[in-house]
């Protein structure tokens, strides 16, 4: 921990200060003006959230980071994710876990090869081409989303329940919650550790950390770069999958959604810093408080719902005033 | 059968022609580097020294010319195969990746697992500071020890031929001193290709030079004849 605090950029270190006393600042306010339970539920939502765009801006981070692709069509591949999850979950004749297990695998490993076959097929040829790039994934979301809706029609898709272990209730600051909440913070911090350990214990990790840097170089080392760009957006496309997938027991399946996790998987990778997969992992938890207490403030005082997604705009705009290059972005 | 001969050269570029973008920078660049040497490419800043360095690893492939490794064309392959090849390239500027250990600054460069337990002796030997720093953030270390560690990263494979990009600049000259014997101890055990913009520092380091002119090479030779050769050196260096 001493040695993390001194590897600190003199920026990062207060990046992280700036970090600790707005997250004390949202609880104090929390807990002052909704009271202890409120506040309780009020911060659970809140991680709850946080850890849903994780899993969509984790993958916009890191293809980012090391392609320079800023993929519009990762909200797609949640969707995605959530309709094919949501097929395999109602229409397998098999027990509820097996059908729960099957969507989760199958919506995953879907939109990985949809990944394998856009990064290899499509973008790699516009890796010179910044803005053909932007155009393309514009235009590759808005063809998935025509694809969803003719598949699966445009009404909503209600949850549907997840398996009967995960369905079960408990009782937090006097609120009754399906455990099946617990399981969505666990997966995402499960894939938060998982994708940290990646990329700091592990061989191909150090590469993906050395090619957001400087790709180039990594390739004049004798490494295929281009493998690693693929892998990168297989990894990407596969974690907005299962944010997708994790949905649809909790919220099922709209047309909206994909372009609603965009947005705040865009405002956390930008608050994070572009390509900073640490500072994508702390900006999805401040993110994700701020609209909680957003929402909770404007229910008991405002009557205007306008302002929960207004607040994560202000924040981003005061995380760009503070830190231009975001929390922890680099300085160039 | 009769054996296939070994080449004169561990290095042959023959008049080739890069482009970057839509700028014709290398118009017919010759190179001829002997195993065991150190040769160095003379020039003008914008000469296109860096550029012939860039395109022998495939990073500014040249649109016409031959570039031959051993005796083998690795013009036209993409850089990572002539990299695994035995190529290593170190970068000018100090080129290092500034968020990685010291430590996974050289692992990375490992091309066979253990490659860097292997050679640590050697490379700490050359580089004793970079044992001291490993655990260190690369950006948290001093112009000099970026080039150190940039120089030992290409030491990490087994390299028979390192591209070296201008070691010198920016150093004081104490390090450059401490820079130009890593070289020379390097150079036992493995062929250098140099470019130095100092020609004090390429004068005492190399035994073979090429000059390039405007994207052309227009001499080459042997070092002791060059530093003999005063009119040359003010008509093509600018330094007298």
């Amino acid at each position: 921990m001493q040695t993390y605090w001194t590897n600190l950029t003199p920026q990062h270190r207060r990046s992280w200060l700036l970090v600790v006393v707005y997250v004390a600042l949202l609880l104090a306010i929390s807990w002052l003006d909704f009271g202890y339970n409120t506040a309780g539920q009020t911060v659970f939502r809140g991680i709850l959230l946080g850890m849903l765009v994780f899993l969509v801006a984790s993958g916009l981070s890191l293809i980012f980071g090391l392609l320079d692709v800023l993929n519009f069509a990762q909200g797609a591949f949640l969707l995605i994710g959530a309709y094919v999850g949501y097929d395999i979950y109602q229409s397998l004749d098999a027990s509820v876990e097996v059908r729960f297990l099957a969507a989760i695998g199958g919506g995953v490993l879907l939109v990985a090869a949809i990944g394998a076959v856009m990064e290899a097929g499509l973008i790699r040829p516009l890796y010179e081409r910044p803005i053909f790039q932007i155009v393309l994934t514009f235009g590759l979301a808005a063809i998935f989303l025509d694809f969803v809706e003719r598949i699966y029609g445009r009404n909503p898709k209600q949850p549907l329940s997840p398996p009967p272990l995960l369905n079960e209730k408990f009782t937090l600051f006097q609120q009754s919650l399906s455990v099946y909440r617990l399981f969505i913070i666990g997966l995402g911090l499960a894939m938060m550790i998982g994708v940290y350990i990646l990329l700091n214990r592990t061989r191909i990790g150090i590469i993906i950390r050395a090619g957001v840097q400087d790709p180039e170089m990594v390739q004049a080392l004798g490494i295929n770069v281009r493998r690693v760009f693929t892998l990168v957006f297989i990894l990407g496309s596969a974690l907005a999958a299962l944010g997708g997938i994790a949905l649809v027991p909790y919220q099922g399946a709209t047309l909206e959604m994909g372009n609603q996790f965009l947005i705040l998987a865009i405002v956390v990778v930008v608050i994070g810093g572009m390509g900073s997969y640490e500072g994508t992992a702390v900006a999805s938890i401040v993110v994700g408080l701020t609209r909680a207490v957003a929402e909770q403030l404007s229910l008991e005082h405002f009557d205007a719902p306008v302002l929960a997604e207004t607040s994560i705009l202000l924040l981003m705009i005061a995380v760009l005033l503070v830190q231009p290059s975001g929390l922890f972005g680099r300085g160039e | 059968m009769s054996a296939t001969p070994t080449p004169a050269h561990i290095l042959e570029v023959r008049g080739i022609h890069t482009f970057i973008g839509e700028f014709h920078i290398l118009e017919g660049v010759t190179v001829e580097v002997p195993p065991g040497s150190i040769t160095v490419l003379l020039g003008r800043n914008g000469a296109g020294k860096t550029t012939t360095l860039r395109s022998i690893i495939g990073l500014a492939p040249p649109r016409a010319g031959e570039i031959a490794f051993k005796g083998v064309p690795i013009h036209g392959l993409r850089a990572h195969k002539i990299a695994q090849m035995g190529i290593g390239y170190v970068p000018e500027k100090r080129i290092i990746f500034r968020d990685l250990t010291v430590g996974e600054n050289l692992l990375i460069a490992e091309r066979d697992k253990g490659d860097l337990e292997r050679k640590a002796d050697f490379i700490f030997g050359l580089f004793p500071d970079l044992k001291r720093l490993y655990h260190l953030p690369g950006g948290h270390l001093s112009g000099g020890q970026q080039q150190m560690l940039a120089i030992a990263r290409a030491l990490v494979a087994d390299n028979s031929l390192l591209l070296i990009d201008e070691p010198s600049e920016g150093l004081a000259p104490v390090l450059i001193e401490h820079m130009m014997e890593a070289i020379r101890q390097l150079s036992a055990s493995t062929t250098v290709l140099l470019v130095e913009q100092n020609f004090q520092v390429a004068s005492q380091l190399a035994e073979r030079y090429v000059i390039i002119e405007e994207g052309i090479s227009v001499h080459s030779g042997l070092m002791a004849d060059l530093v003999q050769d005063k009119a040359l050196i003010t008509t093509y260096l600018g330094v007298a």
